[in-house]
């Protein structure tokens, strides 16, 4: 038999996109749905809702995370940057303008995530992260086609945009040398 | 070389997809499964969801209103007893919350009669029958001459049997709805669909509404890839749901859910037999399909109408037999009937050419034909043969060794496989406004819609170029009902389709501007309906050739594609930017056909096993390391007026041949089941 559950609530802080949000939040409410059903951030998107398919990557606290698989009560205090967050003052970012001109979407709903993802990507590979296609542990991985691959697999794109998405992630990762060097 | 004009949108998380609308004081709606595979409904105990803080309706047979004329038995929501398989929708909650729905779901409790579902599709089933037509209104079967007596007198045989599993579109945006009903007057839906107009006027029909009182709202549409081509339950669940909480209603079906009731390819089983002279001439064609429908409705897929197309041969029969079992009902996804059946005659075609010791391509050439077999019509425009040279010369196809399992790069096998590629080039009536702006600007309103295609730009670049603006004068409006009725974005036709009805309401504009514009704009419309009946007998069908390399792992048989090419004709291309797109977008949902998608049908509980992404596999971003596309230029002028085929379903045709021609190419082993899995391939490895 089942028990009746009563919701419970909490009352959590979240920092969304450099603005702070006190909420009230149903205790199994998925960071993903508080997002986008009360703070109206509908940019991350829900596509099963399992951790499976990459549409609701966020940065939470700078690294890449599944909108739905965190639960909002477990995260008071948390950082957030959504794909609200990616553009500054109208500018869009690098990867975004790779996207752009890559043609790196179609349909465009797994691309907030693809976005999320591969702005943390280019700061994992150049804080030294190494990836399970990474053959030299000793230096710093080089994204080239083989990592890109690698580390965007956690994003899926039914629409099958992955030649546009590794050659946007490709050259925003040279842009973004190139700015730095 | 256009943007996507919704580019911004789609980057910085401002277009808004059907469940992101802000819709005041919403509710949620959760729907509740048949854990049956078969039986009646005894009854539905709700008294523990009720009782739930929250929930605010619970729906099922037991308390559904009764429907209109219901078109399609899948919309037919809680209106019998009857459960016509397992996961079908049986009952739905509304609560104030997500959360509190998808819990009051769970509470529901629903007992049944349960009976033994017939859910295994099998050649020798004695449900097997010839359906009056097959997707959407072609023959069941076709013969020429003498096939059976041409087969057995040919000095050349292939007689095999290829099986294609069921597969999931799995759009990355699930069928979602926001149903809002404003009194019991009108009713307005922010729907997932391919097609606002179609999604009107069935849900009117649905609900006995006059299709004016039903808006659509569509703008962005994560996918659809066929599974949103008609209504699926959802739409009927939040309109129902909406009505009797008094509340708008927000539903999305979950990635689970999906997989039972909104709609999958049909498994096949297609036995093909080529009758050939020693030079590798095709005497003979017979290529007999079986495969499943449910008994909610019929879908028999056109499995084997490329055969009709492809090859010249004297003697020919194709045949489709359908069987209703207790499963889900199957439907469009990407090239239904060119996919799964020029898979089987292009892996056939392979299988000639190693019997007759004949290059793969030269064998394709060979069979060319300049009018359409199946119907005797000369095609407007074929250029197959093209596809295959360029493609043969930019893949370097010239260095292939002829036997297959002698390319070993360590403990690799290599090889390399072609396939041939069609798809029809559809047209249907349409119609369009365009109107002039005082400010010298620009606005085309069609009921189209853009699942990712790039439509909206096509159709733009296609305004712009008839009225001989500027592309930024010009806006092009879509994916609204309240826009004229336009067709679905299926069967390659969304362009040349809505294109000639933009095309034709920008011309009649220029002719009623003569210059001057006045400050109230002026308006013109177009329908293509008269165009269209008026049009020539020609055989209009797009052409392609696919090009594969794979290596194959000795040791684990685990296949990776290492490069694929893709060679189309398909009219003027509108937009290479995103036609290209599209093509490789194709050809990487048949890498997941070749080596990964199978819905696996669990015959003990009569239901899909594989209910997510973790389970059913597509192609992940390491799967596809060099997919490319290109195109040949071809002038059709009996096409339309941009001269333009549909390019979103050919680039999956022909593509899962290609990747099982090269495995074959290269281990000598001729895996006739799709998908080809390092387990099938290890045993005879």
């Amino acid at each position: 038999m089942d028990s009746e559950v009563t919701p419970v609530h909490a009352d959590i802080t979240l920092r969304v996109n450099g603005t702070e949000h006190r909420l009230s939040v149903d205790t199994r409410a998925s960071l993903l749905d508080v997002l986008r059903e009360d703070l109206g951030l509908t940019g991350s998107k829900k596509g099963c809702d399992h951790g499976q398919c990459g549409a609701c990557t966020i940065l939470l606290g700078g690294r890449r995370a599944n909108g739905c698989l965190a639960l909002a009560v477990a995260h008071d205090g948390a950082e957030i940057v959504t794909v609200e967050g990616l553009a500054q003052d109208g500018r869009l970012s690098p990867v975004q303008e790779a996207f752009i001109e890559n043609d790196a979407f179609q349909c465009g709903y797994c691309t907030s995530g693809q976005l999320c993802s591969a702005t943390a990507v280019l700061d994992e590979a150049e804080n030294g992260w190494p990836s399970a296609v990474t053959t030299d542990l000793g230096s710093d991985p080089a994204l080239d086609d083989d990592e890109i691959r690698e580390r965007m697999s956690g994003n899926l794109c039914r629409c099958g945009a992955y030649v546009g998405i590794v050659a946007a992630v490709r050259e925003a990762s040279q842009r973004k040398e190139a700015a730095e060097a | 070389m256009t943007d996507r004009l919704e580019s911004r949108e789609k980057v910085t998380g401002a277009a808004k997809y059907a469940f992101e609308y802000a819709v005041e004081n919403a509710a949620y709606a959760a729907a509740v499964q048949a854990s049956v595979g078969k039986g009646q409904v005894r009854s539905v105990d709700t008294e523990a969801a009720l009782r739930l803080p929250g929930v605010l309706a619970v729906l099922s047979c037991e308390n559904a209103p009764n429907l209109g004329d219901v078109p399609d038995g899948e919309l037919a929501l809680f209106q019998s007893r009857t459960v016509s398989y397992r996961g079908q929708f049986v009952a739905a909650v509304v609560g104030e919350t997500l959360e509190t729905a998808r819990e009051a779901a769970r509470l529901v409790r629903i007992e049944y009669a349960e009976e033994e579902p017939d859910v295994r599709l099998r050649t020798d089933h004695p449900g097997l029958y010839k359906p009056d037509k097959v997707n959407p209104v072609f023959p069941s079967d076709t013969e020429q001459g003498k096939p059976e007596d041409a087969f057995r007198d040919s000095p050349l045989q292939v007689d095999v049997t290829y099986t294609t599993p069921a597969e999931h579109n799995n759009p990355m945006e699930p069928h979602t709805t926001i149903a809002q009903w404003n009194g019991d007057e009108t009713l307005t839906l922010y729907d997932s669909n391919q097609g606002a107009s179609t999604v009107q006027s069935t849900i009117a029909q649905v609900f006995d509404l006059d299709p004016t009182q039903v808006h659509v709202v569509s703008p962005h549409v994560g996918g659809g890839f066929g599974s949103k081509g008609t209504p699926r339950p959802n739409v009927v669940l939040a309109a129902m749901a909406a009505r009797a909480a008094g509340r708008p209603v927000k539903f999305a079906v979950p990635r689970q859910q999906m997989v039972a009731t909104t709609g999958y390819r049909t498994p096949t089983i297609q036995r093909l037999r080529l009758g050939a002279d020693a030079d590798g001439r095709l005497n003979a064609i017979l290529h007999e399909v079986s495969e499943q429908t449910s008994t909610v409705k019929e879908f028999a897929e056109q499995t084997a109408t490329p055969t009709r197309v492809l090859y010249k041969a004297p003697h020919r029969r194709t045949s489709h037999r359908v069987v209703a079992l207790d499963v889900p009902t199957p439907s469009w996804m990407r090239a239904p009937g060119e996919t799964p059946g020029v898979y089987a005659l292009e892996s056939a075609m392979d299988e000639l050419a190693v019997a007759a010791g004949i290059d793969p391509i030269e064998l394709r050439i060979r069979n060319d034909t300049d009018h359409e077999p199946g119907s005797g019509l000369p095609f407007s425009s074929r250029n197959l043969v093209a596809c295959l040279r360029e493609g043969a010369d930019r893949f370097g196809w010239a260095g292939r060794a002829p036997e297959p399992g002698v390319h070993w790069e360590g403990r690799k096998l290599v090889g390399m496989g072609v396939a041939s590629s069609t798809y029809p080039a559809y047209q249907r009536p349409n119609k369009a406004m365009a109107r002039a702006e005082h400010d010298g600007t620009f606005t085309v309103r069609i009921a189209a819609a853009d699942i990712g295609t790039g439509a909206r730009t096509a159709l733009a670049l296609i305004a712009a170029e008839t009225l001989k603006e500027d592309l930024g004068n010009v806006k092009v409006e879509i994916g609204d009902s309240a826009f004229p009725r336009a067709s679905v974005a299926g069967g390659s036709a969304g362009t040349a389709s809505w294109g000639t009805a933009v095309v034709r309401a920008c011309e009649a504009l220029r002719g009623k501007m003569n210059g001057a514009v006045p400050p109230e704009g002026i308006e013109a419309s177009a329908d293509t309906g008269d165009e269209l009946k008026a049009r020539d007998e020609y055989a209009r069908h797009a052409f392609g050739a696919q090009f594969a390399e794979v290596e194959v792992d000795a040791d684990t048989g685990e296949v990776r594609v290492r490069r694929m090419l893709g060679v189309f004709a398909a009219g003027r291309i509108i937009n290479p930017k995103t036609a290209r797109s599209q093509f490789i977008g194709g050809m990487t949902m048949g890498v997941g056909m070749a080596l990964m998608e199978e819905s696996v049908m669990d015959t003990e509980f009569g239901d899909y096993l594989n209910r997510d992404l973790a389970q059913y596999h597509v192609p992940a971003c390491a799967d596809v390391r060099d997919i490319d596309a290109v195109w040949v230029e071809e002038s059709d002028p009996h096409l339309n007026p941009m001269g333009s085929k549909g390019i979103g379903e050919i680039g999956i045709v022909g593509a899962a041949a290609a990747v099982g021609n090269a495995v074959h190419h290269a281990t000598g082993i001729r895996v006739r089941d799709l998908p080809i899995t390092p387990a099938r391939l290890l045993t005879a490895l």
